[in-house]
């Protein structure tokens, strides 16, 4: 009986997200057909390219345990700058590189104060975004940038006809993907999350990886925002604002643990993404009231958080210590059936 | 100098805030030889075997290691060195699978593009490989988390065998384990012995260190009191001998006796994996020692009587008041108060003031009607009546951060915190521990005086001799069951430790 009772839950803890999106599209489709059109899904996907890259950072970053905080004021500096280097007639070949370097430069910095000064992550970036955002209103001068044509060519290029902001994001997730699945440093990634200590003493080097965290966080950061200023053409004092809260809530969305250690950027963070732009873009076409958003985007976050607090506590029973393991085994073996994890 | 010695130790001394651990220990491991290394709680074997691994280094002294000088640096280093380090406590990452944990500090890589991929294949039938020397048979792509506890340590040996170690530190491998996974261990161990492996085996089971070792080395407060073949020991002898100690402490004598009336009574109570059928009475004004080796679920026992952890059946009074399973509240609400063993991560805020810590528990009872804001006046009273009685050594009770005290001060911190709230029933999960003798000393008096003025003391304790010093009666436990209760008359050392090996008594 009570077996059963547990399973169900961690049936419905697994596939929270899933069910979520199941449910969007069914009452956005009912409410308004034009939702479900395929220009309306492409666009969705197109307004979600660049939350998903940032997302994705954010991910490397979860899964190590750490936090970021500072990704929508990396989003406006290297919006900025690339605005300021269009405007003062550089072209597109240099714009992109310098973008990918500010992120790079940010994550370093971030890195720096976490591993060699030993901040915590949460004050450290926290900090950073005041910085950033401070440096890019005093780039911008508070004021909001139009940007000229040639920028926005790379929000409406179709490289292999694929329209480009979904063709960077599918390069990100590719490469994040095998990274994060394939490479020595993806499994540390994975093994310093689940426990810092043990991981010291297999010999880990556990700063430099958590600094490669923080700086793939900043480089997809700065990507992120190239793409938006991209599709929307201009950049606002407000550009970027908030958007760590976004990447955070598609990656926990996705099941990536803000425990660290669990998740994956396929198909978890991606389906964050596009379910929070799914609901954003359903809200729109079914004209609802614009204070209901926030109170639905809230919701989300709620279902997000919670179901990764749920699931941590499964886990944490599972792995508590016995003094009479004949004892324990029995119950291991049961619980253990009941609401595995899934394997990244 | 000598070719069959694979590791020697010479003279090897190490000290931890100015309290010697070990002190000369010298002692020889020959190739191939299993030893058992054994003695009581806090006798330095931890200590010997984490400057082996890399986990501390020694003070003074030399180690030889495959007939050269050694030293680690870091536990990695060890391990490059050829030793294997099996801890108590798993070092395996439960979110990964077997082949990665075995090689999650140096993956087979094959370079594409400048970049370095795991050479899945080649890890994967490593790990086979591995597997199969261990005797495990499980797809090496398994997650972690889905062992046993017998099968992680499996996995572990498998891990320690990846750069063919020369030597194989276990220690307390079978606490967690049933006895067929112990089995399973044993078979392994002698498999590997048969390769030429050597070990260092740490067991309280004396039981199993006679079966497998071929040396034995036995330690107590930090020196090789005995040394050499297994054939030269018995149980008995090892026994005294990890006991053999004059009482080197003094311990205050109690002027009351306890009377009759019942502060704590357990009957039956049961956790599954936990504790099993524990019962136990705590009168006014006595002091009961709680006694047991490392693991035996004294701990846990406390942590349940408190509050802190859930049990499934029995009864918890407290004065005649039945305590839920549930959060502390209610057992401070009733008079209990806990000292946990770790002071620095559970009973103390170490960035706050020595009053504040003080003041932490009693907050609510200096409280003024009807506003609810703290008296501050007569709450700084009692904090300093406090601290005075308990003879605090604090600059200033205010300002001082407690991180900033000495062990024993901390502790008497601890206690003037529950002091405040009038209990009387006290659970001290090892007072004593890491706090000098003096220190010690006035701790027993506090005690002295607290079962004096009529509270009921459970001391829960890894020295023997201070329990014996301190308590009314003394109840062993061992594998989360109480195995006897020992009356002063019948105090003996030798039968405690016997008890508490889970044996019964000649």
């Amino acid at each position: 009986m009570i077996r059963q009772g547990d399973r169900l839950l961690a049936f419905l803890l697994r596939n929270a997200t899933a069910f979520l999106f199941v449910a969007a599209f069914l009452a956005f489709g009912v409410q308004a057909p034009a939702f479900l059109e395929p220009a309306n899904l492409l666009n969705i996907l197109l307004q979600s390219s660049s939350a998903a890259i940032t997302a994705t950072g954010m991910t490397f970053v979860l899964l190590a345990g750490g936090i970021d905080l500072s990704v929508g004021s990396i989003m406006f500096v290297s919006a900025a700058l690339a605005g300021k280097v269009v405007l003062g007639g550089g072209s597109l070949a240099l714009v992109i590189p310098i973008v990918l370097a500010v992120g790079i430069a940010c994550g370093a910095i971030n890195a720096l104060f976490i591993t060699r000064l030993r901040i915590q992550a949460f004050i450290a970036t926290l900090a950073a975004l005041y910085m950033w955002r401070g440096l890019g209103l005093w780039i911008t001068r508070t004021r909001a940038m139009n940007l000229p044509e040639s920028l926005l060519q790379v929000g409406t290029a179709r490289p292999l006809g694929i329209p480009a902001p979904i063709f960077i994001f599918c390069a990100v997730l590719a490469s994040a993907h095998l990274v994060l699945a394939r490479t020595p440093v993806g499994r540390q990634i994975y093994a310093i999350g689940n426990d810092r200590e043990a991981a010291d003493k297999a010999g880990i080097a556990s700063g430099r990886v958590i600094a490669i965290v923080y700086i793939i966080s900043g480089l997809c950061a700065a990507l992120g925002g190239l793409v938006s200023v991209a599709q929307l053409g201009a950049v606002s004092p407000t550009f970027g604002n908030q958007r760590e809260f976004a990447a955070i809530a598609a990656a926990v969305l996705g099941g990536t643990s803000l425990f660290g250690g669990r998740g994956r950027v396929f198909p978890g963070t991606v389906l964050g993404a596009v379910l929070i732009q799914t609901v954003e873009n359903g809200l729109v076409i079914i004209n609802a009231n614009p204070y209901v958003y926030p109170l639905i985007m809230s919701a989300i976050i709620f279902v997000a958080v919670f179901t990764d607090s749920a699931r941590h506590a499964r886990l944490s029973r599972l792995s508590r210590r016995y003094i009479r393991p004949w004892q324990a085994a029995a119950r291991r073996v049961e619980t253990a059936n009941s609401g595995e994890e899934g394997k990244q | 100098m000598n070719e069959d010695m694979l590791l020697e130790y010479e003279d090897i001394e190490k000290s931890f805030f100015g309290v010697r651990v070990l002190s000369k220990v010298s002692f020889a491991l020959r190739k191939g030889h299993i030893l058992g290394l054994v003695g009581e709680n806090g006798a330095g074997k931890s200590t010997l075997v984490n400057i082996l691994g890399g986990v501390i280094s020694s003070d003074a002294g030399h180690i030889r290691f495959q007939g050269r000088e050694y030293t680690a640096a870091s536990p990695a280093d060890a391990f490059r060195q050829g030793i294997g380090f099996i801890h108590q406590e798993l070092n395996l990452f439960t979110n990964l699978d077997v082949a990665e944990n075995i090689f999650i500090a140096g993956f087979p890589v094959r370079r594409i593009a400048c970049i370095p991929w795991i050479d899945a294949r080649a890890m994967r039938a490593r790990a086979e490989e591995l597997l199969g020397s261990v005797g495990l048979a499980i797809p090496c792509d398994t997650l972690v988390e889905r062992l046993s506890q017998g099968e992680r340590q499996l996995v572990e040996i498998a891990k320690a065998l990846r750069l063919s170690a020369r030597l194989i530190i276990l220690d307390e491998p079978t606490t967690s384990l049933t006895a067929r996974e112990s089995e399973r261990l044993f078979t392994l161990m002698k498999e590997l012995q048969g390769r030429g492996i050597s070990m260092i085996f740490i067991s309280h089971n004396l039981g199993d260190v006679f079966r497998l070792c071929d040396d034995i080395v036995v330690l107590r407060d930090g020196l090789v009191v005995d040394a050499g073949p297994v054939e030269r020991f018995s149980e008995n002898r090892v026994i005294s001998l990890m006991v053999g100690r004059s009482l080197d402490h003094y311990y205050p004598p109690r002027a009351t006796v306890p009377d009759g009336e019942v502060l704590l009574e357990v009957s039956g109570l049961s956790h599954p994996g936990i504790v099993e059928d524990i019962s136990l009475t705590l009168r006014r004004g006595e002091v009961l020692g709680v006694s047991g080796l490392m693991g035996a679920g004294r701990s846990e026992l406390a942590r349940i009587l408190f509050g802190l952890d859930p049990y499934t059946r029995g009864e918890i009074t407290v004065k005649g008041l039945r305590m839920p399973s549930g959060p502390p509240r209610a057992a401070i609400r009733s008079g209990m108060a806990f000292l946990t063993e770790n002071r620095r991560e559970e009973g103390l805020l170490m960035e706050a003031s020595v009053a504040d810590n003080i003041a932490l528990v009693c907050l609510p009872s200096f409280t003024r009607t009807p506003s609810g804001l703290v008296d501050s006046a007569s709450l700084k009273r009692e904090v300093s009546g406090a601290a005075s009685k308990l003879r605090i050594r604090s600059s200033s009770l205010d300002r001082q951060k407690v991180r900033t005290l000495s062990g024993g001060n901390q502790q008497k911190v601890v206690l003037a915190k529950w002091l405040l709230s009038g209990p009387s029933v006290f659970i001290l999960d090892e007072p004593t521990r890491g706090i000098d003798v003096g220190a010690k000393h006035e701790i027993y008096k506090i005690i002295n005086d607290l079962a004096g003025r009529g509270a009921g003391v459970l001391l829960i304790s890894s020295e023997i001799e201070e329990l014996m010093g301190m308590c009314d009666r003394i109840l062993v436990m061992s594998a989360g069951e109480i195995t006897a209760c020992v009356e002063r008359p019948e105090y003996d050392r030798e039968r405690i430790l016997r008890f508490a090996l889970g044996r019964k008594p000649v």
